[in-house]
């Protein structure tokens, strides 16, 4: 029944998981909803994936739900996400009224559920509207916001706040955010899963098979940037950089790789833009991956010698974080989550521009000793500060929190 | 008469952070948030953020001081931050009051930092803390060095860290419990008193505790149960 939880304490350690049931001890029989837009496909999906059934092994009531919508939906729901992120862009009235009627729709099913739940946890803005469709709530509701909304499109979100001020609390990845809001605003990291197929240790022969699969050549220099296809994520900017870099390290290979996602309908857009400037590269590997590919991911992320991350917006970053775990330093854009992961000379170097990429790029190259440190370095940061068992430890305190007001300090027994 | 030999309650914590919204950027605006900064808050930029997940090597025991070394690249005023000690101080208002004293004076000093922008914003974040029991009662110090390597980071910040806050005498709680044995083991809360809790991560301050008990068992002749 606990094999889940003795799994992962043969990683992040015993006594990570004895603390967690302790500290689950008083929630025990609690319910616990999560609500996302995606069963497959994004960081979101991936971390549920694992989180509720651990919060389960602890003796909670765990539950994950999705909504369901149409392409005018997530077409909606995507320029939201660009627009928090700080394009500005307009969405027209009528998008924005499809999107709080797909809520409704999706309350109508769900809202017997989330109305006796203890606690619901409401991931993004795809369906934070539903609050507003559950009157008969009992719970503490919660707004999980893992996009970087410290400089939104103002428009977007004043018409989001008006479904988020509801909540009883919201979550950001780091202070900087977070927006004024009549709640309490926790900051909780996002976190890797140490055992799913994106992370597990994976055998030589496999590396191997994915090497022969795309035809990479092991005894030449490998960068990779394994990101979805996102203007934000910049692949163009990746393939200015592996030309600036192959001047001074012509056999370089770059690998491209990007898992789909159901909610994400400007990926085609980008990659052509990607393909156009991958033309006539032979040793630019483009790869579409599907949303399950996660073992192919995983042994990209091993096989390359550099993970690049060269994102303009980011999030957390949690593919910085992946990359880590497997002992690789990163190149990372200077922004977001990926700027408390990355610290130059340490972890990898924090870059704003193709040419900086291209100079770290050549650094790294030119001294291995010093990758290879940094790459000891960057696993056992990831071991102490990014598993998803301290992600839970931190979902379980905010429960706590939540039901205790504004006690600075919580005693329990 | 013999006198019964104390226990020791295991306990255990969590903590949670809060944005509060307040930024600075320049050491003015930074001064002005201080001011009015609350108790919580002064607590997790001392001793809160020990539990959080950060990467950087902690050069600087607090993040006023790394701040205003990595962001304002101010050594002069880094340095003076970094020397106070909050175990030092009777409570967080004699502690904000010594930080205003540093950042006044270094404001009197310097025009450039009257108008400087800081290359990263302060964010000044609060936290919960949530403590609860670890259901285990520790029978003598020799137990706790058998128990210590399995003792979790938390538990240690608990008793090693945030005790010096709680107890009026700012110790940690295995000092103030081995004084509860009088003389017997004055040797060891001088070795765990040596020990610099503000640097490096929970894990090597447990392994710091760790060696320490189990030194002392191990080649100290004059201790006694």
């Amino acid at each position: 029944m606990t094999n889940m939880l003795d799994a992962y304490a043969a990683i992040a350690g015993a006594d990570v998981i004895r603390h967690l049931r302790q500290l689950a001890e008083p929630l025990q029989g609690k319910t616990v909803v999560h609500v996302n837009s995606t069963r497959q496909g994004g960081g979101v999906a991936e971390i549920l994936e694992k989180l509720v059934p651990l919060t389960r092994d602890l003796g909670l009531n765990a539950h994950w739900e999705v909504i369901t919508g149409d392409s005018d939906f997530f077409q909606c729901t995507k320029s939201m996400h660009n627009a928090l992120q700080g394009n500005r862009l307009t969405i027209p009235g009528t998008l924005l009224d499809h999107y709080q009627d797909v809520n409704a729709q999706n309350a109508q099913q769900l809202c017997p559920m989330l109305e006796e739940a203890d606690f619901v946890i409401i991931h993004d803005p795809q369906p934070a509207a539903l609050l507003k469709y559950c009157a008969n709530r009992k719970g503490k509701w919660i707004w999980r916001c893992h996009i970087d909304a410290s400089r939104p499109h103002r428009g977007t979100w004043r018409f989001l706040e008006r479904f988020v001020r509801d909540y009883d609390a919201s979550i950001f990845s780091l202070p900087q955010f977070a927006q004024a809001l009549p709640h309490p605003e926790y900051i909780i990291s996002p976190s890797i899963d140490p055992l799913s197929d994106k992370n597990i240790d994976l055998p030589l022969a496999e590396l191997d098979a994915v090497r022969a699969r795309f035809d990479i050549d092991p005894d030449l220099p490998l960068i990779a940037q394994i990101s979805r296809f996102d203007h934000f994520k910049d692949p163009v900017g990746v393939i200015e950089a592996y030309k600036l870099a192959r001047r001074f390290i012509p056999k370089l290979q770059l690998i491209l790789a990007g898992g789909g996602a159901t909610d994400d309908p400007e990926a085609e857009a980008v990659l052509s833009d990607v393909y156009a400037a991958a033309e006539n590269e032979p040793n630019i590997k483009v790869l579409v991956l599907p949303p399950d590919a996660h073992r192919t991911i995983n042994a990209l992320q091993r096989i390359t010698d550099i993970v690049i991350q060269k994102s303009t917006k980011e999030g957390f970053g949690l593919t910085v974080t992946e990359a880590m775990w497997k002992g690789k330093p990163v190149i990372g854009g200077d922004t977001g989550g990926i700027r408390l992961q990355v610290v130059n000379f340490h972890t990898g170097f924090l870059v704003n521009t193709p040419e900086g990429a291209a100079l770290r790029i050549r650094y790294l190259f030119n001294q291995p000793k010093k990758t290879q440190e940094m790459g000891v370095t960057v696993k056992n940061f990831v071991r102490e500060n990014f598993l998803l068992t301290r992600q839970l430890r931190e979902h379980l305190t905010l429960m706590y929190a939540l039901q205790n007001g504004a006690t600075n300090r919580i005693e329990l027994g | 008469m013999t006198q019964e030999a104390p226990r020791f309650t295991l306990r255990d914590c969590t903590l949670i952070a809060i944005a509060t919204g307040k930024r600075a950027r320049t050491l003015t605006e930074f001064r002005d948030h201080i001011i009015q900064l609350s108790p919580d808050s002064l607590y997790y930029h001392f001793w809160g953020n020990l539990l959080q997940a950060r990467f950087e090597e902690r050069e600087y025991n607090n993040d006023f001081a790394a701040w205003v070394h990595h962001s304002l690249h101010d050594a002069k005023l880094a340095e003076q931050l970094a020397v106070v000690d909050p175990s030092q101080y009777a409570d967080m208002s004699e502690i904000r009051q010594q930080l205003l004293e540093y950042i006044e004076v270094r404001l009197e000093e310097s025009e450039y930092l009257h108008w400087v922008i800081a290359s990263q914003p302060f964010e000044f974040i609060r936290s919960q803390i949530v403590v609860f029991n670890a259901h285990a009662d520790i029978a003598n110090p020799r137990e706790m060095a058998k128990l210590m390597p399995k003792l979790s980071v938390s538990s240690v910040f608990y008793h090693f860290i945030d005790a010096r806050r709680r107890s009026p005498e700012r110790i940690d709680d295995f000092h103030a419990w081995l004084n509860g044995y009088g003389e017997t083991y004055q040797t060891l809360i001088e070795l765990l008193s040596n020990i610099d809790p503000y640097f490096g991560s929970l894990t090597e301050l447990r392994q710091q505790l760790v060696d320490v008990f189990q030194d002392y068992f191990d080649y100290s002749m004059g201790a006694t149960e």
